[in-house]
């Protein structure tokens, strides 16, 4: 019997944004002929209804307490309960610290393969298809699955989650599976959010070796603070310590996906590329206009940006 | 503490994205001319934690992929790692992430194992970062992922994770497996007296036969996860280049259009 698994996460007791996204992409994949979409949810009977009324046919609540900030290994027996039960052939779950681990895991410990942080997914010929980035976001991958079980971990921001429906109904049974772990969980700490975090932040203005000068940065951050953003730079400017490595965005820094993403002086290596090509609408400033950044830009000046950034931000000082 | 650090060289992640090309046909990446190869970014810092904690132990480090890794292998001599293994076989062309797994848990195993097997966090090339919990499934060792620091203490490794909202401290016993991140902080740079040391260091060769990899295992044509395209991705530049008759009238027309488009 074929069939989606997801497995949701919960925060306090409610489904995670991200969980939603996931069950929208389960959902498109059950339209697709991909069979029932069930819904593995720990934190209580409450976020379970609530991953049906956004797009699951039914949900297994995990009711172990081991699985509260649990590690892939307390999550594993779990999940595999919940494939052997359900009888799914697909397992999705998120592109999340969680899922980085738990994929892999799963899929090796059933002799499968996993594909992750899958940006589309698409059922042909009754198999699933999964599409990712690689290469620093330079090329697209199509992948498919030899054996029987097919496990992926989907990219954030990728899917639009669907509207909570809450004339949705469906079964909701418990579940008790958890494992032990090797891995003892000692603390855990959340973020130190000095201003706003650059991965959350709605707005990201970046700065790269082009600025020519560290000292540009400050300005850099007079437009970031104006738009209620963040202040980001690229590997290089990083690498000329110009900008501390903790803002650094790209392949080895962190992964933005703003709604605006203002990259100044920067061309648009793949390097850069891998850690902002989700931004919603980017806006290019520079002096070169073949730079790759101009070309997957939205809105692009090619000019001076010393003479560019001042104006720009008394221009939407004035805008108000 | 013996530790095994796993290697990879992969094209380089800087390379301009003019210069990227992919041979659909073939399903490869074609090489960027003049651009060399290079270490995975993140594997360095796997040999930089690795040679922190030896202490009075040995440092093996082990890479899959062609004649040409054995320079991957070569930095982290260079860095002051002890020994080096290049499994390297034209049957390992193409091979998925779990293949890959399976043939360094063989060649963790024929070198005796280890306390501590580190990995860098991911391969920047095709960016899965599922080869560590692969070796670890394969051997039965607990995997601790995206560390950014490690204290040893006896058996016992305590673990500074790196999670999507803040970071956690799990503690594990060896042997087990450890990916390392980013924020582990740089990683030495060999000097030149290193690098002259590490061309005399050996570095053995192992053939799929050799780790008892049969055909049936290895290559493209037996993965367990089938690539079935590969391309890049057409860019529809949709830009606009924002005209003006100065740098400032550019900046006040970029800023109208930005509030039209509720962006601002």
């Amino acid at each position: 019997m074929a069939g989606i698994l997801v497995v949701a996460e919960t925060v306090d007791g409610e489904l995670t944004p991200f969980s939603t996204e996931l069950l929208a992409a389960a959902r498109s994949l059950s339209d697709q002929g991909g069979g029932q979409v069930t819904a593995l949810v720990p934190g209580g009977d409450a976020a379970a209804q609530a991953a049906i009324a956004h797009g699951a046919d039914a949900a297994i609540s995990a009711t172990n307490a081991a699985l509260t900030n649990g590690t892939a290994e307390n999550f594993l027996p779990a999940v595999e309960a919940a494939v052997d039960s359900t009888g799914a052939d697909i397992v999705v779950m998120g592109q999340t610290s969680l899922g980085r681990d738990l994929g892999p895991a799963l899929a090796f410990k059933r002799g499968t393969a996993v594909a992750m942080d899958c940006t589309a997914l698409a059922i042909a010929g009754g198999r699933l298809r999964a599409t990712r980035s690689c290469y620093g976001g330079n090329a697209r991958a199509e992948h498919t699955w030899k054996n029987p079980l097919q496990v992926v971990t989907v990219k954030g921001k990728q899917f639009d989650a669907l509207v909570a429906d809450a004339s949705r109904s469906g079964s909701v049974s418990s579940s008790d599976a958890a494992g032990e772990s090797r891995i003892k969980v000692t603390g855990v700490s959340r973020a130190e959010s000095e201003g706003v975090k650059l991965e959350d932040a709605p707005v990201v203005v970046s700065g790269g070796r082009g600025l020519g000068d560290p000292s540009a940065f400050s300005t850099l951050e007079s437009l970031a603070t104006l738009l209620k953003g963040a202040t980001g730079a690229s590997r290089a400017a990083c690498d000329l310590g110009w900008y501390p490595p903790s803002q650094q965005v790209g392949l080895t820094g962190k992964t933005v996906s703003p709604d605006l993403y203002i990259a100044v002086a920067i061309s648009g290596a793949s390097q850069h590329m891998a850690g902002m090509s989700g931004s919603k609408n980017i806006v290019a400033i520079n002096k070169d206009g073949d730079a790759n950044m101009v070309k997957v830009a939205k809105f692009a000046i090619i000019d001076d940006y010393k003479k560019v950034l001042p104006a720009l931000i008394e221009e939407i000082k004035k805008l108000g | 503490m013996n530790i095994i650090v796993c290697v990879k060289q992969i094209p380089d992640p800087e390379t301009p994205a003019a210069s990227f090309k992919v041979d659909e046909a073939a399903k490869k990446v074609i090489p960027a001319q003049g651009i060399a190869p290079v270490v995975n970014p993140y594997d360095p810092q796997a040999t930089e934690a690795a040679l922190r904690l030896k202490g009075d132990g040995k440092v093996t480090v082990i890479s899959l992929g062609p004649d040409t890794a054995r320079d991957a292998i070569k930095h982290a001599l260079a860095m002051g790692a002890d020994e080096g293994v290049l499994l390297s076989d034209p049957a390992f062309d193409g091979m998925d992430n779990f293949q890959t797994a399976t043939a360094l848990a063989k060649a963790i195993e024929k070198v005796g194992g280890a306390d501590l097997i580190l990995m860098g966090r991911a391969a920047a090339d095709w960016d899965m970062g599922v080869v560590p919990s692969g070796v670890g499934q394969i051997l039965g060792l607990p995997v601790v992922t995206v560390a950014k620091a490690i204290e040893a203490n006896g058996s016992t490794l305590k673990v500074e994770r790196v999670l999507d909202d803040g970071f956690q401290s799990v503690e594990v016993s060896t042997p087990a497996i450890i990916s390392i991140s980013n924020e582990f902080g740089e990683p030495r740079y060999p000097q030149l007296r290193q690098i002259m040391l590490a061309a005399k260091k050996s570095v053995q060769v192992w053939s799929a036969a050799d780790l008892g990899l049969g055909g049936d295992e290895v290559g493209a044509a037996n993965r367990w996860l089938p690539l079935e395209a590969l391309y890049v991705p057409k860019v529809e530049s949709n830009v606009e280049i924002i005209e003006g008759d100065s740098p400032e009238e550019k900046a006040k027309n970029l800023a109208l259009k930005l509030r039209a488009a509720k962006l601002i």
